[in-house]
């Protein structure tokens, strides 16, 4: 059992009310950090901690607000980046639903560390409830003294402020996250120069996930030491996965990082196994960006070590056999699943998310979505999967954003491993209509439990 | 600073973007660029096909650059190497960007006014592939009028951004930019507004493809049968310096364009009186022809060739272009 840090008191009845947040030991890295520790002091705790962003590139964290520059006379701003809208992530939706508190608590000693006096929640605009949540908490915070002027007597002043998006995928870039806050179209900007010199008005900013943020508290409460004490080698801490897909038990659950992904997958703990006595055919293990990986080269690498939940072991292999940690999308398919069919409903999703600026992504992410629905309906060709190898390296790399690697990868690693599949459906034109192609020889070796 | 591409030195002052010291050095390695636009201040970065290789980041820090950058907003840093036409992945990708582009691209180039200036003709000329390899329906959209001058044919738009630059740094009021998104995101004023203003038709210069035309030209002639004249008045307007080329088929003037050069930028912007009212020879003071760039085919056995300058040093490319250095000393 690991330890909770994050999701410790979530079954707490009024968790998401100030008093029993309160109650239950919350705002107490506040007091610690604004009484007790300079910004710096904040910071390099942070640094200590090894704690890596939690929204999908893993970029240390105290090693960005480190980047921060910091000009004399100049705002600073943190933002928060609450637009999680990658298919199969939706773990910052339950913190803020849940326990609001926990992230308003973040973001106070986060600005502080930074030296913001104003500081943003960028919201999706599909969340309403999470918004007038957010909204509320920080309406009880506020009168309880931590936000405002002069929190706790320290002569700090901290304005938090929620911004709803306008629900695209592309403002959880951290550039046209900002260029929407601005109140701009939402495309991203060409770096450099990075947000850390010139991002929200022109002015120094650090766009942190919400996770990131809430991790901020167990951090300052027990220190970057301790905090680093979990997890395994450069992957510390905790992390919030977000199971979905064919399992028993989908969810939101807090995970130690370095935990082996069978117990991940099978123990009653977490998730339970899959559903219905089928057995898994495959697995996206970081929100549908990242590559699809069959189920033998996800439970063991290519080496037959056992994988780990954990930075370093799930991209073990590179793209060729290995996958990334992503922002915890952990999504697993059973024998049933058509993995053409799922594989162009990610490509129609970055068709419909693309945000027009590059011609790479732009026109690329449409053509490949075209020919992947050609394919599922049995209309392609067998020239159709080196085609899509071809547009999906044309895209990779060559865009001004990461949307076009994540719309590349998922098509380039389903065909890589699954090419069969693909191929099927080309020979088996009429019938793959109407069956899915089954498991296959990538099934995970596990006998399949018996039903019932 | 010193910035090495494709094996050619350049001193070059601090803050100049990689394209912009290979446009100082000239000649073939000078990345092709569909939307950058060196007048409109933030344009580039978009369309990715001057996209090269830096091999060597700088003096201080040699390591390489993981991805490919765009040219036109990256800096040069002292000491760095960069690959351009030496490169066959940076031939790869752009290969690729080209395709891209012409994916919804119509090829009407036998009806469209921009052929024969148009700088995505001439890059798919260079690095397109023979054949396309897209079996889709392209999207298509209905023509708007902007203004009465002035013709929005969007299904041939690369969305390069030029024009909304021109909207908001020329003109007074913005009243022009982009709506929807991804693929099917469409230049427009909205909804369908005239756009009224004193320079709103430099907006047809700096469009790369046809997507914006000049209606007071649309389907008069072939840019190649006429013939282009340099030639200014006095204007009135403030902004407006009256030097212009004409575009002559006989007598006539067919249309007024401000001044392009090599790279197919303007040199001046031009007002709208210039450009659209002043259409007889009376009206302007002649200067004589005007030179055009070697790929036109406006200069068709008119080359200019201008040999790189590693070409005049190297006896061995000497020889190879023989041919070439005979034509320019005979022009």
């Amino acid at each position: 059992m690991g330890r909770k840090l994050l999701l410790e008191h979530i079954n707490v009845p009024g968790i998401n009310t100030f008093d029993v947040y309160r109650s239950k030991g919350g705002y107490a890295s506040v007091e610690k950090a604004l009484k007790k520790m300079t910004p710096d002091e904040v910071v390099e705790e942070v640094k200590k901690s090894g704690l890596r962003g939690r929204g999908g590139a893993g970029f240390p964290t105290g090693m960005k607000w480190g980047f921060l520059a910091k000009p004399e006379g100049v705002a600073r701003y943190l933002v928060c980046n609450a637009d999680e809208s990658e298919p199969g992530t939706f773990k910052d939706r339950f913190l803020m639903t849940y326990i609001p508190h926990l992230l308003i608590e973040g973001m106070i000693v986060g600005s502080y560390a930074l030296g913001a006096k104003t500081s943003y929640i960028y919201v999706r605009g599909e969340m309403m409830p999470q918004i007038r949540i957010l909204e509320k908490a920080i309406a009880e915070a506020k009168a309880a003294g931590f936000l405002g002027k002069n929190i706790l007597g320290t002569g700090y002043d901290l304005e938090l402020y929620v911004q709803p998006g306008g629900g695209a995928y592309i403002c959880g870039e951290e550039t046209a996250l900002l260029e929407s806050l601005e109140g701009k179209r939402g495309n991203p900007r060409i770096k450099p120069p990075f947000p850390a010199i010139a991002g929200l008005y022109g002015c120094p900013t650090v766009v942190n996930n919400v996770e990131s943020i809430a991790a901020v508290v167990p951090i300052i409460n027990e220190g970057g030491d301790e905090y680093a004490k979990l997890g395994i080698g450069r992957s510390t801490g905790t992390k919030l996965i977000s199971a979905g897909g064919n399992l028993v038990k989908p969810g939101v659950y807090e995970i130690d990082l370095g935990l082996p992904v069978e117990e991940f997958l099978y123990s009653d703990e977490y998730c339970g196994g899959i559903a219905n006595g089928k057995r898994l055919k495959a697995v996206v293990a970081g929100g549908s960006s990242v590559p699809i990986l069959p189920a033998n080269l996800f439970l063991k690498t290519i080496n037959g070590e056992g994988r780990l939940m954990s930075y370093e072991s799930l991209s073990d292999g590179g793209f060729v056999s290995g996958s990334m940690m992503g922002s915890g999308g952990f999504i697993a398919f059973d024998e049933d699943q058509c993995i053409v069919r799922n594989t162009w409903n990610f490509a129609r999703f970055y068709h419909h998310e693309s945000c027009g600026q590059c011609s790479p992504c732009r026109e690329g992410t449409g053509w490949m979505e075209k020919v992947l629905h050609r394919l599922e309906n049995g209309h392609g060709s067998m020239s159709d999967m080196d085609l899509l190898v071809d547009v999906a390296k044309k895209i990779e790399g060559n865009t001004i954003c990461p949307l076009g690697d994540a719309a590349a990868w998922p098509v380039a690693s389903a065909i890589r491993h699954f090419r069969d599949e693909f191929e099927w459906h080309v020979t088996h034109a009429s019938e793959a209509t109407t069956r899915n192609y089954g498991i296959a020889h990538y099934a995970d070796p596990l006998p399949a439990p018996v039903a019932g | 600073m010193k910035v090495t591409i494709d094996g050619i030195s350049v001193e070059v002052p601090d803050g100049t973007s990689i394209l912009n010291a290979a446009r100082i050095i000239g000649g073939d390695i000078v990345p092709p660029a569909m939307c950058y636009y060196s007048k409109l201040a933030g344009s580039g970065g978009k369309c990715r096909t001057c996209l090269v290789k830096v091999s060597k980041g700088s003096e201080k820090d040699p390591r390489p650059m993981p991805k490919l950058v765009a040219s036109c907003r990256t800096n040069v840093m002292d000491g760095m190497e960069v690959q351009n036409i030496t490169s066959p992945e940076v031939i790869e990708a752009r290969k690729g960007v080209v395709e891209m582009l012409l994916i919804n691209h119509p090829l009407d180039c036998p009806i469209c006014d921009q052929a024969g200036e148009c700088q995505l003709q001439d890059l798919g000329f260079e690095h397109g592939a023979v054949k396309t390899r897209y079996e889709f329906d392209r999207r298509t959209f209905n023509r708007i009028d902007i203004g009465d001058k002035i013709q929005l044919h969007m299904t041939r738009c690369i969305l390069c951004y030029r024009c909304v630059y021109v909207a908001d740094q020329i003109t007074d009021h913005r009243i022009h930019g982009i709506l929807n998104r991804g693929d099917h995101s469409e230049i427009s004023t909205y909804i369908q507004a005239a756009v009224d203003n004193d320079f709103s038709g430099n907006v047809i210069d700096v469009c790369p493809v046809g997507a914006l035309t000049d209606k007071t030209f649309r389907f008069k002639n072939r840019v190649w049968f006429t013939k282009p004249v340099e030639a200014h008045r006095d204007c009135d307007h403030e902004k407006c310096k009256g030097e212009v080329t004409l575009w002559y088929k006989g007598d006539d003037v067919l249309r007024v364009t401000a001044r392009k050069d090599v790279y197919g930028e303007v040199e001046d912007f031009i007002c709208n009186t210039c450009r659209f009212d002043k259409k007889k020879t009376a009206d302007w003071v002649i200067e004589g022809p005007r030179k055009v760039s070697h790929q036109s085919v406006i200069s068709s056995n008119h080359y200019d060739f201008t040999p790189l300058p590693v070409v005049k040093t190297n006896l061995v490319l000497q020889e190879a272009n023989k041919e070439q250095f005979e034509r320019e000393t005979r022009l």
